[in-house]
């Protein structure tokens, strides 16, 4: 195409400029230079992060938080492993991300040479799909690939690997017009007829339908269509801790997260449904029980999912569809009529006003006071990340989340160190949102030196860390179902996280007692000029109810903390 | 309201055909399938096809039919992978060749020959002290020689692992 051979690191970036990358989070070494050069002349931005861990956590905020593909470069060996986390994080969840890795020359492979391991093979269980690189001019094909396989179907990481010697010598191929060569890679997209047709038969006849929303629904852009389904039959509905906001949570119709810390009258109406009818969601261990057949018994299943290996993983359903849920949805919904829901409504309103999810504002601040208080203030108006423990729960519970790819959450690796990196993807694809990261006091520590990265770039995002100084999440575990025998969760230690923040010319405020919440949390949220970081010192001891103890069913579910000591969950973790 | 159960049953012996494209690192991400559900391939036999950007595995392995499932599933999945399907012995041909060392002795050779006819086997090689017999057929009536063969004593073994095809117009 171009008179000037490129070398196959400009090539490479010249692929990615054509794919729309717009932006690449990275970290350098010396295999990885001749792509950094070819940066220099480029117009994507290169975001330099602090660990190679925070750069595929940014990359991934940034893919839940836009739909597009979070780009994350970094060079051999060590930089390479440290995306490891990162990597199995997205594909656990479904989210479409690229990994460069640079990498040893080609003649050195498999010579223990300096800087090299095996990135390919040990990425090989958790990545989509991966590629070495071994011929400069297969660049623009594997980039095309690659792009291509991580977000459709089933989203996932696809990773390559760019010897030097290929990044650095001439690729002639043509960067235009590039065939792809794939056969065996297809997707379904809208599902068979005859399937829908079964999925609308069962839903003439329910009484007590619940509909399950998942974290495919959002990723099918089906909001829509959920809505529709939902307000069509009448039927109440409920969510995965990451389908959180495909169906606004503030609608009538929601119950809120349902599974093992799910509201409570989202548990009762699954115990009570007649039908579950789940649309993108693959039935985790955190809303089954172990022994599968304990679930919803009685209840007719019904599934949509774009991946055939879900249909039958865990639960086998009476109807089921393999395809992308909006297609889907939109094939039903003409086939389908309003139900007599009425009583079943009534039930579940009674429910949630039972079992409403509280806290006291006594005796102490407290994480759900904090959280409630933010929800309030933003009216639900902003992106939301959380890292993985308490705080993570409790604000999936307390702060509802009303529209879809604003809750950034890791639920199937449930990473520790998630939280605050994904909020800085998250703010670089969508700089006009309010964006606010819920983390631990412990999972922060694991990557909050990527407050440089926050502080650099101005990003406008809020830090709320509730500290509890436990590792809270584990030590309720222990406490309940260990005796309170207390084993390696006291974060005695922490730092004063204002002056954390402070050091790295953050903004720093701080929470120590419930009358000053809203106070702070406004002038926290009206703060403009970059990141500010709010330091919640709650409470110790609080744990978080609703809870079904690991492996057991809806009816199993403790509401409030019990007086007595719970046997320790079997079979599931 | 069905039953949730994926049909829990007991191990049984599955043939797995794949048709995979010829890129490296196929056999990885196959064989990690099967190890990450702590299935162990019994055989695993890899030859070329009629069209050189293909390559043809056929696995056997031993489990339970539902993570079975699983597996072929996820190895459909596989970008790399073009189709599995499981092959039963009504709908698909399996074969397989071994090589089996016997020890002979003056006494006892033309039994052992005799077997070897009886299977519909050949003699590649003979020594005063040891035969080479090439047996083709089922695994069962591989099964079935070795068993004979074992009282005379085998020195060495040496089998393909099972290859399939399937019947008619069925594609393999
Ligand atoms: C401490 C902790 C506690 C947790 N507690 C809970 C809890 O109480 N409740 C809870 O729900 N979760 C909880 N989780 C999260 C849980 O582990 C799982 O991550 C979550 O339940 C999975 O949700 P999902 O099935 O909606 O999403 P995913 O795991 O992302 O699955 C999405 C599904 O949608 C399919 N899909 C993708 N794209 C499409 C498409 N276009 N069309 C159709 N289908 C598609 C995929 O194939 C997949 O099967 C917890 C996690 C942690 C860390
Ligand atoms: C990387 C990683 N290590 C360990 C765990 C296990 N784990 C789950 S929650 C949790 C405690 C988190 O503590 P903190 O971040 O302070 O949050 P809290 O539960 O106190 O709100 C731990 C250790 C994990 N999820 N991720
Ligand atoms: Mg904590």
């Amino acid at each position: 195409m171009t008179k000037k051979t490129l070398t196959g690191a400009e090539s490479l970036i010249r692929c990615l400029e054509q794919k729309g990358v717009d932006i690449i989070f990275g970290y350098p070494g010396g295999a990885a230079i001749p792509i950094f050069d070819a940066l220099v002349d480029s117009k994507i931005k290169l975001v330099l992060v602090r660990h190679e861990q925070g750069a595929t956590h940014i990359a991934d905020g940034y893919a839940r938080a836009t739909g597009k593909p979070g780009v994350v470069l970094v060079t051999s060996g060590p930089g390479a492993t440290n995306t490891v986390t990162g990597i199995i994080t997205a594909n656990m969840d479904s989210v479409p991300m690229i990994v460069l890795c640079g990498q040893t020359i080609t003649a050195s492979l498999g010579k223990d040479a300096f800087q090299e391991a095996d990135v390919f093979g040990i990425t090989a269980p958790i990545v989509k799909h991966s590629y070495l690189v071994k011929d400069a001019n297969d660049i623009p094909r594997i980039v095309e690939e690659a792009f291509h396989i991580c977000n459709t179907g089933r989203p996932g990481p696809v990773l390559i690997d760019l010897p030097k010697d290929i990044t650095g010598g001439p690729s002639t191929a043509s960067t235009g017009n590039i065939e792809m060569d794939i056969p065996g890679y297809s997707f379904p997209t809208t599902g068979n007829k005859k399937d829908i047709q079964k999925l609308a038969s069962f839903l003439k006849h329910s009484k007590r339908p619940l509909l399950l929303v998942g974290h495919g629904a959002e990723i099918a852009g089906a909001s829509a269509e959920v809505k529709k389904l939902a307000e069509t039959l009448n039927a109440p509905v409920v969510n995965t801790l990451i389908g959180k906001g495909t169906f606004p949570e503030n609608h009538p119709l929601s119950l809120g997260m349902l599974g093992m810390h799910g509201t409570a009258y989202a548990n009762k109406a699954l115990a009570r449904c007649d039908l579950i009818f789940s649309i993108g969601s693959r039935w985790d261990d955190r809303i089954t029980p172990g022994k599968i057949e304990r679930f919803c018994p009685d209840a007719i299943k019904l599934h949509i999912d774009i991946d055939p290996a879900e249909i039958n993983k865990i639960v086998v359903p009476d109807a089921s569809v393999v395809g992308d849920a909006k297609l889907v949805l939109q094939d039903l919904l003409p086939m389908i009529e309003k139900l007599n829901t009425k009583d079943w409504i009534k039930e579940v309103d009674q429910y949630k006003r039972k079992f409403p999810l509280t806290y006291k504002k006594t005796g102490g601040l407290k994480a759900q006071h904090v959280i409630d208080e933010l929800y309030k203030l933003t009216k639900g108006d902003a992106i939301v990340t959380t890292d993985v423990g308490q705080h993570q729960m409790w604000a999936a519970q307390f702060f509802k989340t009303h529209k879809p790819r604003t809750w950034l959450s890791s639920g199937g690796a449930g990473t520790m160190g998630f939280g605050f990196p994904a909020a800085i993807g998250a703010q670089f694809g969508q700089p006009k949102e309010t964006v606010i990261a819920i983390v631990g006091d412990g999972g922060f520590q694991m990557t909050a030196f990527e407050l440089s990265t926050a502080a650099i770039h101005k990003l406008p995002l809020k830090i709320v860390v509730i500290d509890n100084k436990y590792l809270g999440m584990v030590r309720q575990w222990q406490q309940l179902f260990y005796d309170d025998r207390l084993s390696g969760v006291d974060l005695e230690g922490n730092p004063d996280f204002v002056k954390l923040a402070e050091a790295y010319g953050v903004k720093g405020f701080r929470i120590k007692r419930a009358a000053d919440v809203r106070k702070v949390l406004a002038k926290a949220l009206a703060y403009s000029d970059g990141p500010c970081l709010i330091h919640a010192e709650v409470i110790k001891e609080d744990n978080v109810f609703p809870m079904i103890p690991a492996g057991g069913t809806a009816d199993e579910m403790i509401i409030d903390p019990p007086k007595i000591k719970l046997e320790k969950p079997k079979g599931s973790t | 309201m069905t039953a949730n159960l994926p049909l829990i049953t007991r191990d049984t012996s599955h043939t797995i055909s794949l048709l995979v494209a010829n890129k490296p690192g196929v056999l990885l991400r196959i064989s990690l399938i099967f190890s990450r559900r702590g299935f162990n391939i019994e055989s695993l036999v890899v030859s070329p096809t009629l069209d050189g950007r293909f390559s043809r595995m056929t696995i056997t392995a031993q489990g339970n039919p539902a993570i079975l499932d699983q597996i072929i599933k996820q190895a459909s999945k596989l970008v790399d992978v073009v189709h599995a399907t499981e092959h039963r012995d009504q709908t698909a041909v399996q074969k397989e060749l071994a090589l089996i060392k016997v020890k002979i002795t003056p006494e006892n050779t033309s039994e052992v020959l005799q077997v070897v006819q009886h299977f519909k086997a050949l003699t590649v090689d003979i020594t005063a002290h040891s035969v080479i017999i090439q047996a083709t057929g089922s695994t069962e009536k591989l099964d079935a020689m070795m068993e004979f063969l074992a009282t005379y004593g085998i020195i060495e073994l040496v089998r393909t692992g099972k290859i399939v095809m399937a019947r008619g117009k069925e594609k393999t």
